[in-house]
């Protein structure tokens, strides 16, 4: 009787923590944050570059882009089967949802959207060697890799 | 009864929230390495370090080797050599994080091979990177 009620004690306790992880995660898929996270989508896309957010680019793009990691911009981004699926879940879910042009733009840099966003940015700040190229988004916001984009956090480096 | 299903349930938990964290050591890996190699190979002689950094240092026919992101001393940190992004050092001496995990190492082999050969590297190849990786001092 006695194991009885710790078996039961021990199931509810087991079922509770389950619920509450699950709620937890559920809070999470909510865009009430600067933007939706993944820890796979983050570890994964973020160990070459920053984990660009999944509103910078359509579903669509995302689909096309995901379906050929083994040849990602030049390089072998390959993942298994099941990481892919997880990663092109997550962007999809949280895409962005402009306007947006076809056939589907796989460089964020090349969406009218980021162009006008940085239209101001002069030729020769973009060749700085700290900074290098459109898609090092770090180099001039700080709070990239946290998703942190906010305009009065850029730091332009010299 | 019970008790065994008790007994059963909790030590499957812990099996579970023991799972991400299971490490390997680097000699583990490398020994899979070796059972690979001997496989492939029946005239199997080993591992050599000295070939191994040889093979990381020169470029096998592409744009890129293994140095052009993990730099020629590999106890210091890399960056990326298209994105910039640093990597942290390569070599366990400077930082034990390295060749513990099988899926990343598997993961990491296969990508990087492709872009600096073109193609998958032999277990020969791989064990003797590894090998010299291993002597490598801070």
């Amino acid at each position: 009787m006695l194991i009885n009620n710790k078996l039961k004690t021990f199931i509810a306790a087991t079922l509770l923590t389950g619920a509450i992880s699950a709620s937890a995660r559920a809070d999470d898929d909510e865009d009430h944050r600067p933007f939706a996270k993944n820890k796979v989508w983050q570890s994964e896309c973020g160990e070459c570059h920053v984990a660009y957010p999944p509103g910078m680019l359509p579903a669509a793009s995302w689909r096309v882009l995901m379906s050929g990691l083994n040849k990602h911009f030049g390089s072998d981004a390959s993942l298994d089967k099941a990481t892919v699926r997880e990663i092109s879940d997550f962007l999809e879910k949280n895409a962005g949802r402009r306007r947006h042009e076809s056939p589907p733009l796989l460089r964020i840099t090349e969406t009218r959207w980021f162009i006008h966003e940085h239209d101001e940015i002069a030729e020769r700040t973009w060749k700085n060697p700290r900074i290098k190229s459109p898609a090092n988004c770090a180099a001039c916001h700080p709070g990239a890799e946290s998703g942190n984009f906010n305009e009065h956090n850029i730091r332009i480096p010299k | 009864m019970l008790n065994k299903i008790y007994v059963s349930v909790l030590f499957s938990s812990l099996i579970a929230t023991a799972l991400p964290a299971m490490a390997q050591a680097p000699e583990e890996i490398l020994a899979d390495i070796t059972h690979e190699a001997r496989t492939g190979n029946p005239a199997f002689k080993g591992f050599s370090a000295s070939q191994g950094e040889i093979f990381f240092k020169v470029k096998h026919g592409g744009e890129w080797a293994c140095v052009s992101c993990h730099t020629d001393k590999p106890a210091t940190p890399g960056k990326h050599a298209k994105t910039g992004k640093l990597i942290q050092p390569l070599a366990p001496a400077a930082n034990p994080e390295r060749f513990t995990n099988p899926a990343k190492v598997a993961k990491w082999f296969k990508r990087n091979c492709n872009d600096v050969l073109g193609r998958v590297c032999t277990a020969q190849e791989k064990g003797d990177v590894m090998s010299y990786l291993l002597t490598v001092k801070n």
